[in-house]
């Protein structure tokens, strides 16, 4: 036989396959664990929100718990948690097969969720046909009531866009009533589910507030430049800009306010403001932006937090969902502490159930947490909270933001 | 006669399969389904025209977001009826305009369309509705959607082993052996390809509008998702896009072992995917099928 370009291929694809097979065959190990299965987007559009938010700390917690010898069971025995993970490739098609499997196929105890709202939302009806509780942090739906009703064993961690929408108008009159700016908003959103959310709660609750939007513009997604948006903005009269974006977004109008030298009062941007990386993008200027979410910065249990991510992960975690994420994992180990594996008593659990974690003491109010930070600002370096601003923990906000 | 009845007694056993299997057996037989559906639907234009379609997804995505519109405000057979005459529709508009279009042309374009559609989309619901996502609450168990997909494969390949039989197969074949002499033996071109397209179109409007009841929440992002319009293409090629049973020997395998892939190796199978693609180009450029007559070809001559 020759060698010819053809045999070699078959060669190396034959070597593939065998290499696969060995490794199918590793993935078992000891009985007595708690097998814990997820399906996140490794691969595709969600892939980086799921990269930031969702598997560090998924991974994190898997860390912390292993590490202290596994999870407490009612009878106080431990045992370790073992993880079965798979991809979505950011489809639902693929994704809802992935649960099917964990479900029916894997029989794994307890089922983390996806990243993403529409994920979230494509699962529910499994996982409440299935039993397992759902605890969907990475969905900002102002439905989230109505979900809760109809999904008992689901539960919504992260707010609506109503939510935000409000807690920035309180910021913003707060600011125009104490003098230090205008009333007119320069509004800029993306047209994409969470730019729009947050644009339908914004538009009645500025108004409620006294505020004029001056300027109220819709940008495709993928947009990436911001130039004519932000001038126009710039040369509205308004003291304060206000963008719902996705991270890509956020960093470029960064980038352009800065090179054109807009400079309004209140610089607020979405998703990606609070993003570690985000001082880096403005190029350390970053003192005084505003964006959605927040931290208790001050809080030890945060700043432990924190400095475990960073180790783990090798970079520290978002201000945002990132806390939240984690927490939700405490509440589950703790209400496996308290009444084991059995999803019906666990869901009662979450339900009614008072937690301590990283965020605080926690109890959902009709499977929904409502104890969160609206606004957040960045101020020397670390990204505080200041909204609600009678919640433990917030600081007051900095306005006019500083020239970048 | 004998592989009629071999096929409509392979179609009562799939159809039989989900009283006996686990619900994640269901989904892994669901999406068989509807890559094959998908796949044979594509090669009953593309395979054998040769024009290759990047446009799956405008209509796959059109059928999806047709049910999420009017699931609340219509039964189930008139919604799919509407996703049908939808999907007909837009076809019949593209292939007015396009079929003209030949080559690396008629793929470009077929790709921005469904970029198009997204867009479109997207911008009504942004400035006329104020809202993206959409939800679809419709009482559809996995096992419905299984045989509703199921049927539309064997739609698919009726269709194709009918029209391959008829004037219109002839017409096509032609075209794509050379659309010069065929327009020149006095083949309508235009009409030819216009009747293909719509038939394949209005199939893979349909397979979305079924797939669409697994996912709950629908917005543009998720339902036009360019990689199902490469994965058909791929799938139609490895088994064969011109022969009757080539695209569901191509996307059997392919959906199973992109599965086994994912989960055996969540991080790393993008590179072994990729690795396979270019394998399939390479190896068997004129999909499995041919290879096995090739193969028997050679067998064949060594034993004389």
């Amino acid at each position: 036989m020759t060698i010819t370009r053809r045999t070699t291929l078959r060669a190396l694809a034959s070597g593939v396959a065998m290499t696969m097979l060995l490794g199918a065959n590793m993935a078992h190990s000891a009985d007595e664990t708690v097998k814990i299965g997820y399906a996140v987007a490794k691969t595709g559009p969600n892939a980086t929100g799921a990269g930031i938010t969702t598997i560090p700390n998924y991974e994190l917690w898997v860390k912390d718990v292993n590490a202290a010898g596994g999870l407490t069971m009612p009878d106080g025995s431990k045992r370790m948690i073992e993880v079965i993970e798979y991809d979505d490739r950011s489809s639902n098609e693929d994704l809802v097969r992935a649960i099917e499997r964990l479900a029916t196929k894997d029989k794994v105890d307890l089922i983390l969720p996806p990243w993403g709202t529409g994920s979230n939302l494509a699962i529910a009806p499994l996982m409440d046909r299935f039993g397992y509780p759902q605890l969907g942090v990475t969905a900002v739906t102002d439905k989230a009531p109505e979900f809760a009703a109809r999904w008992k064993r689901s539960y919504w961690m992260l707010g609506g866009g109503h939510d935000y929408a409000n807690g920035l108008a309180e910021v913003l009159k707060a600011a125009v009533a104490a003098g230090t700016i205008n009333n007119k908003i320069a509004m800029v959103s993306v047209a994409d589910g969470f730019g729009i959310d947050l644009v339908n709660g914004a538009r009645p609750s500025f108004e409620e507030a006294g505020l004029e939007v001056v300027y109220d513009k819709t940008y495709p997604l993928g947009t990436s430049d911001f130039a004519a948006l932000m001038a126009e903005a710039k040369d509205s009269g308004a003291d304060s800009f206000v963008a719902f974006s996705y991270p890509p977004d956020s960093f470029g109008m960064t980038k352009t306010a800065q090179s054109m030298g807009y400079n309004p009062k209140v610089f607020y941007v979405g998703v990606g403001g609070a993003f570690p990386i985000y001082g880096k993008i403005a190029d350390g200027k970053h003192e005084g932006v505003m964006s959605i979410g927040g931290v208790n910065a001050a809080s030890p249990a945060i700043q432990d937090y924190f400095a475990r991510h960073t180790e783990s992960a090798g970079a520290p975690p978002d201000s945002w969902a990132s806390a939240i994420t984690y927490a939700s994992l405490e509440m589950l180990a703790q209400s496996v502490e308290r009444v084991g594996l059995d999803h019906e008593k666990l869901a009662q659990e979450l339900s009614t159930g008072t937690f301590s974690t990283i965020i605080g003491d926690v109890k959902l109010e009709d499977n929904q947490l409502r104890d969160l930070w609206w606004v957040g600002q960045w101020q020397n370096g670390t990204f505080v909270a200041v909204n609600p601003a009678d919640k433990d923990g917030a600081v007051a906000p900095v306005v006019p933001k500083p020239n970048w | 006669m004998i592989r009629l009845a071999i096929a409509l007694l392979g179609l009562v056993a799939l159809a039989l399969v989900p009283l006996f299997v686990s619900e994640y057996e269901l989904g892994l037989m669901i999406g068989m389904a509807t890559y094959v559906a998908l796949a044979s639907a594509w090669a009953l234009f593309s395979g054998q025209t040769n024009y290759i379609s990047l446009a799956t997804v405008a209509f796959y995505g059109t059928g999806a977001y047709t049910v999420a519109v009017l699931n609340e405000s219509l039964p189930y057979p008139a919604v799919l009826l509407c996703a049908a005459l939808i999907g007909a529709g837009m076809a019949l508009l593209v292939g007015l305009s396009t079929l003209r279009l030949s080559g690396i042309y008629f793929v470009i374009f077929t790709f921005g369309l469904a970029e198009l559609v997204r867009q479109l989309i997207t911008w009504y619901e942004v400035s006329i509705t104020g809202t993206l996502g959409r939800y679809i609450f419709l009482d559809l168990t996995a096992r419905d959607i299984y045989w509703q997909m199921l049927a539309l494969a064997a739609v698919a390949i009726g269709l194709t082993a009918w029209i391959n039989r008829t004037r219109l197969g002839l017409a096509l074949r032609a075209i794509g052996d050379d659309e010069v002499v065929a327009a020149h033996s006095g083949i309508h071109l235009a009409r030819t390809k216009l009747i293909a397209f719509t038939l394949s179109a209005t199939l893979i409007t349909l397979v979305g509008a079924v797939a669409s009841p697994r996912w709950v929440y629908v917005e543009p992002l998720i339902v036009f998702n360019p990689t199902v319009s490469f994965l058909t293409v791929i799938m139609a090629l490895l088994g064969g896009a011109n022969r009757l049973w080539g695209p569901l020997v191509g996307a059997v395998p392919l959906f199973l072992l992109f599965e086994w892939l994912s989960v055996n190796f969540p991080d790393t199978y993008p590179i072994f995917l990729g690795l396979l693609f270019i394998a399939v180009v390479f190896v068997l450029p004129n999909g499995l099928l041919a290879g096995l007559d090739d193969l028997r070809a050679r067998f064949g001559r060594r034993g004389k």
